[in-house]
């Protein structure tokens, strides 16, 4: 058994054969579970459910490697990604880094991991505390941790930091109000970089932009991985966005993976039905390509994730469910058809795996 | 602040009369900070059966024009300062507070961004929709809750009669939308304005709420004014776009030409910008700088301190909307550089 | 003719990481959301754009142009002088009684005229802003270090603690204000105002620590709390750097209404009998000696009266100006 491998036997992501690694793994992620209880009663809570925000998620992120994981709202990537940086505490399941679970640190042990892994929030109005200088919100990580830089050194290092983010460094003594929405997510991604993390988890870093200033970020974020040797996850609702600055992309439903695979092998051979409806439904601004393009429209909405579908997920919107899909999950792995060498050789979690081409190739 | 260039107004339609037409609309808000000049001076039409897109960033003035034009406009801090909206030939910026209501609705609707706060969550979705026919139409209880089935029911909400008394809250998002787009329909509109219809919706679902308003306006022949940042949207269901900066239109063009070549540094630069779907690509095209303050808005071509063509006429002239082909119009000194590099 | 133009193929390799919106002291309108959260370029006439801006510097630039907020506060930094420092404009004692001149009006100095004991109402009315200072200051900053500490650990560690704290205040809640103080106060025989303090702290605190809990809970939901923590950031700094600074707005306004409200329970109480006691000079006690001669020398009610209403009005529109001052939504 590889040292991924299910209870139930099943090969997990590692084993994923479609591609030599790029790098050594960095974060190894297994069966990740995040339920959160509903509870019903006031003095005497008791538990009546539980919304699986995140139920079974298994990935690497390999050294200097951005992956990309996509979604629609309420597939549980936020929750992933808190659980990642230490925000929320997983129900079961590991997040390895460098061969210790961070899952089950705390104190002193987890401060020091906090370290390497940082994040980049959404909101670049509620990330940055609006009471404090740009000064000490990028330097607050020398404070938390003040190993890190001596105490001479700090205002210097955060005047590079500004200068690494494409600020002026003289608007150290400024205050996050007087920056437009494009300044301040830079000044959130400094404030990730100056602790020299290795990992930057990213959760909808660009979606808060106007399209202008996201292209600015997107390159800032992609300069910046050269430079500092930073393994990224991003987390997006935008495929186009996650396609152009991912390496690999996992796509997320309900609480669990759907397909993983190259950028390549996701979106010119998508074999799982939902990463295909997924991909036919974005607009594309070409209006020539869009009346040779072919559009699944799902019906309905994802249900709910307190009481997610039997067997597959995704089995309550595909036109493809057959009795299987209620009774049996299908495992993240590559499906039978795909053994042979090729660009669909990469894990789905569906019985019906097929390639179908949705996106408007050049 | 002079200009008096009489651009030809975005947007096709000049055969017929058209359904709307906003002749040099001008917008500011009074703050504290100063004067922001939200909208400068912008026209356009829009035809019965047609759809015009209006395009941009947050604060180019393309959500303001839209709320002058409902007659929505908080005011203060925001004044409508110059301009005409003609709709089916009368100047609505004339008529009186309860004439204006009553065109609101009856004759145009508008339908928002986020559903849930535009709904009233005390209300059942069937008393709000109902509640349309009993006053504007003077339908009976019983009616107007027929009526509202059947509209639910035409914009594709499942099990309407059995859902027609629930809450707002109690509906997902799309479904939410539909509602609101049931409810400009109600009283069978001739315009419908929609401000971001689909933006804080998820991609499968957008491609749904899209597709109904596209049928719905094609069936009804009604005038569709689609405000987004979105050139992926945009590029789906309109005829004619009208891309807006710093309050003003800077490019018009039918939708296929704008996408293939446009005639304006900004559009272009936009376009260049958004990562593809269909290939992962290099480096993006980043349009450098930041959008202008709309209190001290640069002289001359607004865009000029963020475009790559800038040159010293740009920064002393502000280039008039000139006609470059049919239906085209571009607001750039050097469109027809601009047009040529991009063939 | 323009100059020929460069290329277009160089178009898309400028500026590759966007450092342009460096140089600029851009602030944009371009990507607030809406009008009124733009972060303006800078308040016109004032200091440059672009010079730090704290948003309390934010708040005291508007309250100074404020004529509310200028007006309430003069006549409490005059209250407050002459609480402490009455012989600035009252030379007389407060204690001289002249039965002679009992209830009689105004005459050359003595502006106010005499009360029924024939004690000057002037030096009497100057005198009783002391109790009145004292016991709205003191039972402010008690009920709002309780009620904020109590409320703001309560929201922040949530839980079974919150539960226990909200269920105590709202017992406190129950208790009718009146009545509570008649009961409570009467007996106790101190002549001091500290009874009265310590019971509108214990009345008071409730309602600070509701607003604390609420401001707490609101920040702690930010995204720059979860900033922080997942820098490794601990319970105290999180509370201290993060949580404190951007909820204590709100406390700060409800404390200063609540002020005024409570110098008009300490006359209340004081009227009633169960609030401050002579010798201690109190408007309250002089409002309650002169209420029975009302008909026959109003001047001895409205005197003390009107001081004690210039005194809560300025302190309820001093607390409305900071909070306008204060909303984030006009910023």
């Amino acid at each position: 058994m590889a040292p991924d491998d299910r209870p139930d036997g099943t090969p997990g992501v590692l084993a994923d054969p479609g591609r030599p690694a790029l790098g050594e793994p960095v974060l190894e992620i297994r069966d990740l579970v995040k339920h959160y209880p509903l509870t019903r009663g006031v003095l005497f809570k008791k538990q009546i459910g539980a919304v699986k925000a995140v139920d079974g998620v298994s990935f690497d992120l390999r050294k200097g490697e951005t992956l990309g994981i996509v979604g629609e709202s309420g597939c549980g990537k936020s929750t992933l990604a808190k659980m990642l940086v230490g925000l929320e505490r997983p129900t079961s399941g590991q997040i390895r880094y460098q061969g210790q679970d961070i899952a089950t640190l705390s104190g002193r042990a987890l401060k020091a991991v906090r370290r390497n892994i940082q994040m980049v929030f959404q909101d670049p109005y509620t990330s940055l505390n609006p009471r404090m200088t740009v000064g000490d919100i990028i330097g607050e990580p020398y404070e938390i941790h003040p190993e890190a830089a001596p105490k001479g050194d700090r205002r210097k290092k955060v005047q590079d930091l500004l200068d690494v983010v494409g600020l002026n460094p003289e608007y150290i003594n400024r205050y996050p109000h007087q920056f437009s929405g494009g300044q301040r997510q830079r000044i959130g991604i400094a404030r990730g970089l100056a602790l020299r993390p290795e990992i930057i988890v990213a959760d909808e870093p660009v979606s808060a932009l106007d399209v202008s200033v996201q292209a600015q970020v997107v390159n800032l974020l992609e300069a910046l991985q050269d430079e500092f040797d930073l393994s990224y996850v991003f987390i997006a609702h935008d495929l186009s966005v996650v396609r152009h600055i991912s390496d690999r992309v996992a796509v997320m439903y309900l609480g669990r993976l759907a397909e993983t695979g190259t950028d390549e092998q996701i979106y010119e051979h998508p074999t799982h039905p939902y990463t295909q409806a997924l991909l036919s439904a974005v607009p594309v601004p070409d209006p020539e390509a869009r009346e040779h393009r072919e559009r699944i429209l799902l019906t309905g909405d994802v249900p709910s994730p307190a009481d997610p579908p039997s067997g597959c997920r995704f089995r309550t919107r595909c036109w493809k469910a057959q009795p299987l899909c209620a009774e049996v999950v299908p495992p993240l792995e590559v499906p039978e058809a795909f053994r042979e060498e090729g660009p669909a050789r990469h894990p789905s979690a569906c019985h019906f795996a097929e390639e179908r081409h949705v996106v408007p190739g050049e | 602040m002079t200009d008096t260039d009489e651009p030809a107004p975005a947007g096709t339609g000049q055969e017929a009369a058209p359904l709307l037409e906003v002749r040099d609309l001008r917008v500011e808000f009074r703050t504290r900070d100063g004067i922001a000049k939200a909208v400068n001076g912008v026209s356009y039409r829009v035809a019965a059966g047609q759809t015009l897109a209006v395009l941009g960033e947050s604060g180019s003035g393309k959500s303001v024009t839209a709320q002058a034009v409902m007659g929505i406009l908080d005011s203060p801090p925001g004044f409508v300062t110059g301009g005409e909206v003609l709709f089916q030939g009368r100047d609505l910026l004339t008529l009186g507070r309860e004439e204006r209501r009553k065109v609101r609705g009856a004759k145009m609707a508008m339908i928002f961004q986020d559903a849930l706060s535009s709904l009233n969550p005390v209300l059942s979705v069937g008393a709000q929709l109902g509640e349309m026919f009993q006053v504007h139409e003077g339908m009976s209880r019983k009616e107007a809750r027929g009526r509202s089935v059947e509209l639910m029911e035409r914009v594709g909400i499942p099990a309407a009669r059995a859902r027609v008394g629930d809450y707002p809250h109690q509906f997902s998002g799309g479904m939410r939308q539909r509602i609101m787009i049931a409810m400009a329909l109600a009283l069978a509109p001739d315009l419908i304005i929609a401000d971001e219809p689909t933006t804080a919706l998820d991609v499968t679902v957008q491609a749904q709420v899209m597709d109904l308003l596209a049928e719905l306006q094609r069936e009804y022949r009604m005038g569709l004014i689609l405000i987004t940042h979105d050139l992926g949207v945009v590029a789906d269901v309109a005829d004619t776009i009208a891309v807006m900066y710093a309050g003003r239109i800077v490019e018009t063009a039918p939708v296929h030409q704008l996408y293939k070549a446009p005639a304006h540094p900004y559009t272009r630069g936009l376009l260049e910008s958004i990562p593809r779907l269909d290939h992962k690509g290099q480096e993006l095209y980043a349009i450098k700088g930041l959008p202008p303050n709309l209190t001290a808005i640069p002289p001359g071509c607004p865009f000029n301190p963020r475009c790559p063509l800038a040159r010293d006429i740009c920064v002393t002239d502000r280039p008039p909307l000139y006609d470059v082909g049919p239906g085209r119009a571009s607001a750039c000194h050097f469109w027809k550089e601009t047009l040529d590099g991009a063939r | 003719m323009p100059e020929p133009l460069e290329p277009y193929e160089s178009y898309a390799a400028r500026e590759a990481i966007g450092h342009g919106d460096g140089g600029s002291a851009a602030l944009a309108i371009g990507e607030a959301e809406s009008l009124e959260r733009v972060p303006g370029a800078g308040p016109p006439g004032g200091e440059p754009a672009g010079k730090p801006r704290s948003l309390w510097s934010d708040a005291w630039h508007d309250l100074r142009r404020n004529p509310v907020f200028v007006l309430s506060a003069l006549v409490i930094v005059f209250l407050v002088l002459i609480a402490i420092w009455p012989q600035l404009i009252a030379s007389g004692n407060p204690y001289r009684a002249d039965l002679a001149k009992a209830q009689q009006g105004a005459e050359p100095g003595h502006p106010f005229g005499f009360d029924t004991q024939g004690r000057d109402v002037y030096t009497r009315v100057v005198y009783g802003a002391r109790a009145s200072i004292t016991v709205g200051v003191c039972a402010t900053t008690g009920a709002a270090l309780l009620g904020s500490l109590l409320g703001g650990l309560a929201g922040f560690f949530g839980s079974w603690w919150d539960g226990l704290l909200s269920r105590i205040a709202d017992i406190f809640f129950g208790i009718p204000v009146i009545l509570g103080g008649l009961v409570f106060l009467s007996v106790i025989t101190s002549s001091t105002v500290w009874p009265v303090v310590g019971f509108i702290v214990l009345l008071g605190w409730p309602q600070i620590s509701r607003i604390a809990r609420g401001a707490v809970v609101t920040a702690k939901q930010n995204d720059y709390v979860q900033a922080a923590r997942a820098l490794g950031a601990g319970n105290g700094r999180l509370l201290l750097r993060h949580i404190t600074p951007n909820a204590v707005a709100p406390v700060i306004v409800v404390a200063t209404i609540a002020l005024g409200t409570y110098i008009a329970l300490e006359a209340t109480l004081s009227y009633l009998g169960a609030g401050l006691k002579p010798p201690t000079v109190s408007w309250g006690i002089d409002i309650s000696a002169a209420s029975t001669y009302i008909r026959n020398a109003p001047h001895m009610l409205l005197w003390p009266a009107g001081a004690l209403s210039i005194t809560v009005l300025a302190f309820i529109m001093l607390g409305d100006a900071v909070r306008d001052a204060l909303d984030p939504k006009l910023r």
